[in-house]
């Protein structure tokens, strides 16, 4: 044991496009059978280091690198990104776009073809392999008709079948609701326990990873490693406060409490953590708050009469929903992948037509009207800028919408400027978009629509794949704009957000409504939990345990707490 | 789900169980065939049996309805350009004039220009239906396979599979894609002057190319970290032997082509005349 099986010596590694190194003075071992965490900002280098790992540094992303890399006890230079392939198995990010072939058997299948497996070999292969993630039964379904959860056990499957020594994850949560996200968590940890794999997780959500015991995590900042210890060790340290990475929340409110944490307080997860040792400080902290007190809207903008919609034939999508939203409202509709949500803006935007009911704006009945109608009060944002970016720079792209309406330049030039100022582009404005990073292009579509004044605008996980400060930005930006009485309504997976942001939250599953109530609510109750693949907030469990009479209201003052501190460092 | 066009439908049906090569082998001889000859009775003959090989096929009509739509704008558009430009087509082809109504200028209805036209649109109908059964009933995976089996280089099979594979993923893009510029105020529907739609239609375009090329570096990568191009040859998952079946169908379309064009050309013209 103890064999050293990825190890960086002063490496260093350069864009070819980039004036900066991304790497720098990269100093790492990691034993076999080590469970890895690599944390870090958008940016910080971690997916870099992902890349030198798997190959597709320098094989495909080409580079400067200085100092030297081992893999298994090779020189990474002598290697090609297909012996790394029988050594590294890397899961990325985008559940979808990783798929190679059609059904599941012909993705598991696809690495043995490359190597020449004669086919009934594979086919045996195919089916241990799938027998390991519990995706046997479903070797010849097509990979579109797979959920979240199952899509990336079987992405998982295709990299293990060439039995490598390390997998490699990167940002496996990403686009997973919470409890698909935790289930598979605790597959990883199946895999790392029964079949001594090497693994190393590269994430930004460190709670949810933390579900499961890691060994070490590894903190990356502009390039460099900046902290490489033990989760207690790193949770009792201000290392991740002072890069501004979420830590838990549990971890957060006995900080904010004032408490000192110390690694033998096992802060790693909620049910090790000590609670008796701060339970006085916490106490005390959460009593000398008011109560935080919602007021009451009262003019109704939107409104849903018992809507019911189908796709063709098959069974209802949305079944007899009807939901109300007040003006100036900031709302998030939750909900398990697949449970309706999307339809659901799809219908309120009008891009499809209910079967059934009405939809009523500002009283008056809408439910017939062109989807351009609806677009001059209802803007809709799409999760994935690049499906609504089509100018080259951003000041036309902004404009388009107002341009396409025949407003005179004077008023489109004052109304654009307004909006870009609004939204922290001004200075960007002739700048072109493919500058932009992914959480600016987000804000640039969030300035064209905003930019035609809609009375309602609804977002489609405004804040997927955003780390958190960008996460802290837009959501900011979005409360400011919800201030200025615009109505907010966003789908989203993200608890935090509907907890922090969102005071209500509507709760979608297969199709129907099964929950409106504030968010706070839904998320410490279990029932509705469990229905809509949520998980339960582990402030919810801190407050149990420290014995709080009224935990829902421990959690909301925990949340304005927490907002208002960070607004101080944005 | 929404409309998902010309894509893989899977059944379990002859017409599916044969290999893709078999079926682009036939594709392209039925469409010799259907091109080279004008002559009405093989033209009658083809299209019949187009549509019984539909029906074994068990796609159903709505499924492909969309895509045959769209086909059959453009068969008017094609026929009327014909007649706009050429309105003595038919005459000139067949050697008699029977006038039916007078317009003015050369433009008078013949039925020979009817007959010749109706001759043109029966064209279509014999290619369409085996053309979009072609891309329905073939799994693009095992098609790749079966390319690759026939000589064609793995990597230009595996291209082309994908691109098969991307044809619904492109359209679902084109979907959100559209509808988040309708959103914005982009008119794509009638109401909108033709120009201005073509115009709008860039809107949509760009930021599908744009999607489509992140996708592309995705898949690309993930290929390459798989293992694909190092070897010169592959294996495939999916593959399938050619069957007795196979090889029965080809000679079948093989058999068609030759007496088809031994037919239209015995009397030394494509065209069948019925005038004389």
């Amino acid at each position: 044991m103890n064999k050293t099986v990825i190890e960086f010596k002063d490496y260093s590694f350069k864009y070819h496009s980039q004036i900066e190194p991304t790497l720098q003075d990269i100093n790492l071992s990691i034993q076999e059978g080590e469970k890895i965490l690599i944390v870090g900002r958008s940016g910080s280098g971690k997916s870099t280091i992902g890349h030198c790992i798997n190959g597709l540094i320098p094989f495909s992303h080409k580079g400067d690198t200085a100092g030297t890399l081992n893999i298994l006890g090779q020189d990474a230079n002598t290697l090609d990104i297909f012996s790394r392939s029988k050594m590294v198995g890397t899961v990325l990010q985008d559940p979808d776009g990783q798929f190679i072939g059609l059904t599941v058997g012909e993705d598991i299948a696809f690495s043995l073809e490359n190597s020449l497996t004669n086919q009934k070999e594979m086919h045996s292969i195919v089916k241990d392999t799938a027998a390991m993630v519990a995706m046997e039964e479903h070797l010849s379904s097509s990979i579109h008709h797979l959920s979240g959860g199952q899509k990336q056990r079987v992405s998982l499957a295709g990299v293990m079948v060439d039995d490598v020594d390390i997998l490699l994850f990167d940002e496996p949560l990403a686009n997973l609701d919470p409890a698909t996200g935790k289930s598979a968590i605790e597959l990883i940890d199946r895999i790392h326990k029964e079949m001594n794999k090497t693994i190393v997780i590269i994430e930004h959500r460190l709670e949810d990873v933390l579900h499961c015991d890691v060994d070490r995590i590894i903190v990356m900042e502009d390039g460099r490693i900046v902290a490489d210890m033990d989760p207690d060790t790193l949770l009792a340290s201000n290392i991740l406060e002072d890069i501004s990475i979420r830590e838990p929340l549990y971890v957060k409110a006995a900080k904010y409490a004032g408490c000192e944490l110390t690694a033998n307080m096992k802060p790693a997860h909620i049910s090790t953590f000590d609670v008796n040792r701060c339970r006085n400080q916490i106490l005390s902290w959460y009593n000398q708050f008011e109560a935080a007190s919602f007021t009451s809207k009262s003019e109704r903008i939107l409104e849903l009469q018992n809507i019911s919609f189908s796709y063709g034939s098959g069974g209802k999508t949305i079944e007899n929903v009807s939901l109300s939203i007040e003006k100036g409202e900031m709302v998030s509709i939750v909900g398990r992948n697949g449970a309706g949500k999307s339809t659901l803006s799809k219908l309120i935007c009008g891009f499809i037509k209910p079967n059934e009911g009405k939809i009523l704006l500002n009283g008056l009945d809408i439910t017939n009207d062109s989807i351009k109608q609806r677009s001059e009060r209802i803007g809709l944002v799409m999760q994935n800028p690049n499906h609504m970016i089509s100018k080259h720079m951003i000041y036309d792209e902004v404009a388009l919408g107002l341009v396409i309406r025949g407003a005179a330049e004077a008023e489109i030039k004052e109304r654009v400027e307004k909006t870009l100022k609004v939204c922290g582009l001004y200075p960007f404005r002739n700048w072109p978009i493919s500058a932009l990073s992914f959480g600016q292009r987000k804000r640039v579509t969030i300035a064209s629509i905003l930019v035609l004044n809609p009375d309602i605008i609804i977002l489609d996980e405004p804040t997927a794949g955003q780390d958190l400060r960008h996460y802290t930005e837009i959501m900011e930006f979005l409360s400011e704009l919800n201030q200025h009485g615009v109505t907010i309504i966003m789908i989203t997976h993200d608890m935090h957000l509907m907890l922090e942001y969102t005071p209500r939250a509507i709760v979608i599953n297969d199709g129907k409504k099964i929950g409106d109530t504030s968010a706070v609510e839904v998320l410490t109750d279990s029932a509705l939990i469990q229905d809509a693949n949520l998980k339960e907030t582990s402030l919810f469990e801190l407050a149990n345990r420290l014995g709080v009479k009224n935990p829902l209201d421990f959690i909301s003052r925990f949340i304005s707490f927490d907002r208002e501190a960070k607004q101080k460092w944005q | 789900m929404a409309v998902e066009m010309l894509s893989y439908i899977e059944r379990n049906t002859p017409i599916h169980r044969l290999t893709g090569v078999t079926k682009l082998v036939c594709f392209i001889l039925w469409s010799f065939a259907a091109m080279l000859t004008y002559d009405t009775r093989i033209l009658l003959f083809l299209f019949v049996l187009g549509i019984a090989i539909f029906i074994v096929s068990k796609i159903k009509l709505r499924e492909i309805s969309f895509v045959l739509l769209f086909i059959l704008v453009f068969l008017l558009l094609n026929n009327a350009a014909i007649y706009l430009f050429s309105p003595q087509e038919g005459v000139k082809i067949y050697g008699s004039s029977t006038v039916i109504a007078d317009f003015f200028g050369r433009y008078n209805l013949t039925l020979e220009q009817i007959f010749y036209q109706f001759n043109i649109t029966l064209k279509y109908f014999t290619v369409i239906p085996v053309a979009l059964l072609f891309i329905v009933t073939t799994n693009p995976s095992e098609f790749a396979a079966s390319l690759n089996k026939i000589g064609v280089s793995y990597r230009i099979s595996y291209a082309v599979a994908l691109a098969l594979r991307y044809i619904p993923d492109v359209q679902r893009d084109y979907q959100s894609i559209a509808l988040s510029q309708q959103a914005r105020g982009i008119d794509m529907s009638k109401n909108e002057k033709l120009f201005k739609r073509l115009k709008n239609a860039a809107s949509i375009i760009i930021p599908l190319i744009l999607s489509s090329l992140d996708k592309i570096e995705t898949i690309s990568n993930a290929m390459e970290l798989r293992g694909f191009g190092k070897n010169n040859k592959r294996t495939w998952y999916s593959a399938r032997a050619f069957q007795t079946g196979d090889y029965l169908t080809l000679i079948v379309f093989t058999l068609i082509l030759i007496i088809s064009l031994v037919v239209t050309f015995y009397d030394g013209s494509r065209f069948y005349n019925p005038f004389v």
